[in-house]
């Protein structure tokens, strides 16, 4: 296009910057006037902006802005306006039997939903996030229960916790220090852990295992039954499976039974309503351990 | 640095430009494909097809609340999003295409901001006359006539520019539904919002931007030179045959003029306030009115067409040396365009392929990984898998769901192996799924102790869906993670 001839129109009058690359030069053309009157209003408006809403920073916090726009504000009413379009379906929630909700595929899914979330804040600390517990925190994905798994004992257990001061309604039991307060020699307390190890199906001292059952049968078995299966009313683990909430080995065991455990969950009775801890037992009953 | 020259001004008020009418082949052509491309506009988000009692009925609609996407026969879902993609790319690619092969035929012809402002000319012109008396409405001082004239042309303008933005916004919903509640008031917000907003844009961009957005706002223009060369059709001013031009055909020494009678029709008729004679420059969209325009005074002067015309710049150069310019399909088929074609089309295909082969029915299988995996009370491995089902079909489906390992050598389903599959609050291992419809489920894996899958770390594992009352079925692949050692 390097022949075409000189533009007779305006852009091109005004000459060049004097600037050339390679032969190319470039046009020194005026810019556009409504270009420049956009570049004001931006001006202006970015002004107005500042006096409509919150902008510039003062000692503490910033100017509120005349038109009183707070995202704090904007939170909270998005907050209460979940809250009243949930309020139908959580009342309904707290009016069901527990045992209905499965069976109500909205019902359902809004608890599972809501109680995923009541999850993640109340009980992950502890339980983790993917509610696969922890040494002394009961994994709440397997089959094994202490205090039961069908959904009235998990809202129960939810609902006013194990072993704490809080609520008078707490599952509440407690296992004997057999060794700290001399209820078991020593030699016992090896003789009974070689026996649970046999009830669990793990490799074991058969002739100390022999001398424990009846250990096991004398200091144990009110609580974990005679064959060692454990007693739900009680909290009283099965020792005959292959979970462990303290760990199954010699050491553990050992360790279980000398010093005993005392887990503790709190009542949530006092921290989160009716309806949301329907939601949490509905959403742990359905993480897979059911009953 | 190098000084300027100090009377450069830093900025210039627009010169108005009046287009004079004109009439041509061109100008039928862009007449034809204007009221096509309008009429495309408008009509689409009214045509109707019956998908059934539980879809939508209008045939193109972008339903951005449900994600769904519908266009005639086909629905989009949002994981599908690759079609969308692929059609911008053959967007891009047939913009290239057309650029190589015929210039800026896309600005000249199609793009929106030319057909709009080709439309509110055409309405200025019926109210305020032709160039001559509009050029004298604007040089005079505010009267009652005036300000009446401009009141009807504002007004018709602000029409055009609602209808504009009232047809976008049925491209996002039921188009009748919409109407009736625009009418009454009980539209949502955003509808009215758009309209507004592209009433203000239609009406400034085509009543007073015009070629300013075009030259100064516009980004294609200056991308496309890159797709054009020396090939490429534009319009060219043949100045070897019109130069030096003059208007007195009868003065002494008329016989050394060229055919360029100077009428300045070929820059009257330019909607972007171009000469064309000055020779290809930036601003010309080559829309091709100033070759209706000099074609017109050509054959009343009586000398041949063609003074102004589409050509390559092959062409000049051969026509300016006494050659002859190369056919015009020798221009279009170069390799330049063909491997742009190829391109467009290979994406094309390829996009029509999918569209044919994807299922009516899949599923996207995610290992849960926190845990891993859990250990049940009688020693056995289970693994946790959200499984989330599409139906895509505007009928309830029965889907069922199976293991096999990833050769699918062995069935690990049911009473076939040791392996269970469940799934949570289902008796069995079928799931019903609504409409258009997708589920999460979560299924179970579970391995006994001492088995492979249990004692591997790791194993790659295929679970099946299949339509219980049909014989499709799809597969996805997953992995088992075992106990740790």
């Amino acid at each position: 296009m390097s022949k075409a001839p000189a533009k007779t129109t305006k852009p091109g009058d005004a000459g060049t910057t004097g600037h050339e690359w390679d032969g190319i030069e470039e046009f020194n053309n005026p810019l556009p006037r409504w270009w420049l009157w956009t570049f004001y209003i931006t001006i202006v408006w970015a002004i107005g902006y500042t006096i409509a809403y919150p902008a510039w920073p003062l000692l503490k916090g910033a100017t509120p802005g005349i038109l009183g726009a707070s995202t704090r504000a904007d939170v909270a009413a998005d907050i209460k306006r979940f809250a009243d379009a949930n309020a139908p379906i959580e009342a309904k929630l707290v009016a069901a039997d527990l045992t209905a909700i499965s069976a109500d595929p909205a019902l359902a899914s809004y608890a599972a939903n809501a109680g995923k979330a009541v999850f993640a804040t109340w009980c992950s600390q502890c339980h983790g996030a993917g509610a696969g517990g922890n040494v002394g925190y009961p994994n709440l994905l397997d089959n094994d229960w202490l205090w039961g798994g069908d959904i009235e004992a998990i809202h129960t257990t939810i609902a006013h916790g194990i072993r704490n001061t809080e609520d008078a309604d707490a599952r509440l039991s407690e296992m004997p220090k057999f060794g700290a307060d001399e209820l078991l020699e020593a030699a016992q307390i090896g003789e009974v852990v070689q026996y649970v190890l046999q009830l669990s199906g793990q490799t074991h001292d058969a002739a100390k295992a022999e001398a424990g059952a009846v250990v096991f049968a004398d200091n144990c078995a009110a609580c974990h039954a005679d064959d060692g299966t454990g007693n739900r009313d009680l909290g009283a683990p099965n020792l005959t499976d292959a979970i462990w909430l303290y760990g199954g080995d010699v050491a553990a065991l050992t360790e279980t039974v000398t010093n005993a455990r005392y887990g503790v969950m709190p009542s949530w009775t006092t921290r989160l309503s009716e309806a949301e801890i329907r939601s949490v037992a509905a959403y742990v009953h359905g993480l897979g351990g059911g009953e | 640095m190098s000084q300027t020259e100090p009377s450069a001004p830093l900025y210039a008020a627009r010169e108005p430009v009046f287009p004079r009418r004109v009439s041509g082949s061109f100008r039928t052509l862009k007449w034809w494909l204007m009221g096509l491309m309008l009429c495309i506009y408008y009509v689409t988000p009214w045509i109707r097809w019956d998908r059934g009692p539980t879809l939508p009925d209008q045939a193109v609609l972008l339903d951005l609340a449900n994600r769904r996407f519908f266009f005639f026969m086909i629905e989009i879902w949002p994981h599908e999003f690759y079609f969308v993609a692929g059609l911008l790319i053959m967007a891009g690619l047939g913009l290239f295409l057309f650029t190589s092969a015929l210039g800026r035929v896309w600005c000249g012809y199609a793009c929106p901001q030319t057909v709009w402002t080709d439309l509110y000319i055409l309405v200025e012109r019926w109210i305020d006359g032709d160039r001559n008396a509009r050029l004298r409405l604007w040089n005079q001082k505010w009267s009652l006539r005036k300000a009446w004239l401009r009141a009807v042309k504002w007004t018709l303008w602000l029409l055009i520019g609602l209808a504009t933005g009232g047809a976008w916004v049925f491209y996002y919903t039921d188009a009748p539904t919409l109407a009736v509640n625009l009418v009454h008031g009980t539209a949502p917000f955003a509808a009215y919002l758009w309209i507004g907003i592209l009433t203000a844009t239609t009406f400034v961009f085509g009543g007073f931007m015009r070629e300013q957005i075009c030259i100064y706002a516009c980004p294609w223009p200056r991308i496309q030179a890159a797709m054009m060369d020396e090939d490429t059709i534009t319009i060219g001013y043949r100045d070897w045959r019109g130069e030096p031009r003059g208007k007195h055909r009868k003065a002494e020494g008329a016989e050394a003029l060229g055919d360029c009678i100077d009428c300045m029709a070929c820059a009257n008729v330019c909607p972007m306030g171009i000469d064309i004679r000055d020779g290809q420059q930036m601003e010309c969209i080559t829309c091709g009115l100033c070759i209706d325009a000099c074609d017109e005074m050509m054959d009343k002067v009586g000398k041949p067409r063609g003074l102004v015309a589409y050509m390559a710049l092959k062409d000049e150069a051969a026509e300016r040396a006494g050659g002859h310019p190369t056919h015009i399909w020798k221009h279009m088929f170069r390799p330049r365009t063909l491997m742009y074609f190829t391109l467009w089309a290979g994406i094309g295909v390829a996009l029509v392929v999918a569209l044919f082969l994807r299922p009516p029915f899949d599923f996207k299988v995610s290992p849960v990984r926190n845990p891993q995996y859990v250990m049940l009370a009688d020693g056995s491995i289970r693994n946790t898998y959200e499984v989330r089902l599409r139906n895509k079909q505007p009928r309830e489906m029965t889907l069922e769901i199976s293991l096999t390992d990833h050769e699918d050598a062995h069935d690990f389903g049911g009473s076939h192996g040791a392996v269970q599959l469940t799934l949570e609050g289902r008796d069995a291992n079928v799931v019903t799924v609504a409409p258009d419809e997708t589920l999460t489920q979560r299924v179970y894996v579970t391995a006994p102790r001492g088995s492979d899958l249990a004692d591997e770390r790791r194993s790659d594992v295929r679970f099946w869906l299949r339509d219980v009352d049909g014989t499709k079925r799809v597969s996805a692949d997953s992995v088992f993670n075992g106990k740790d050692h």
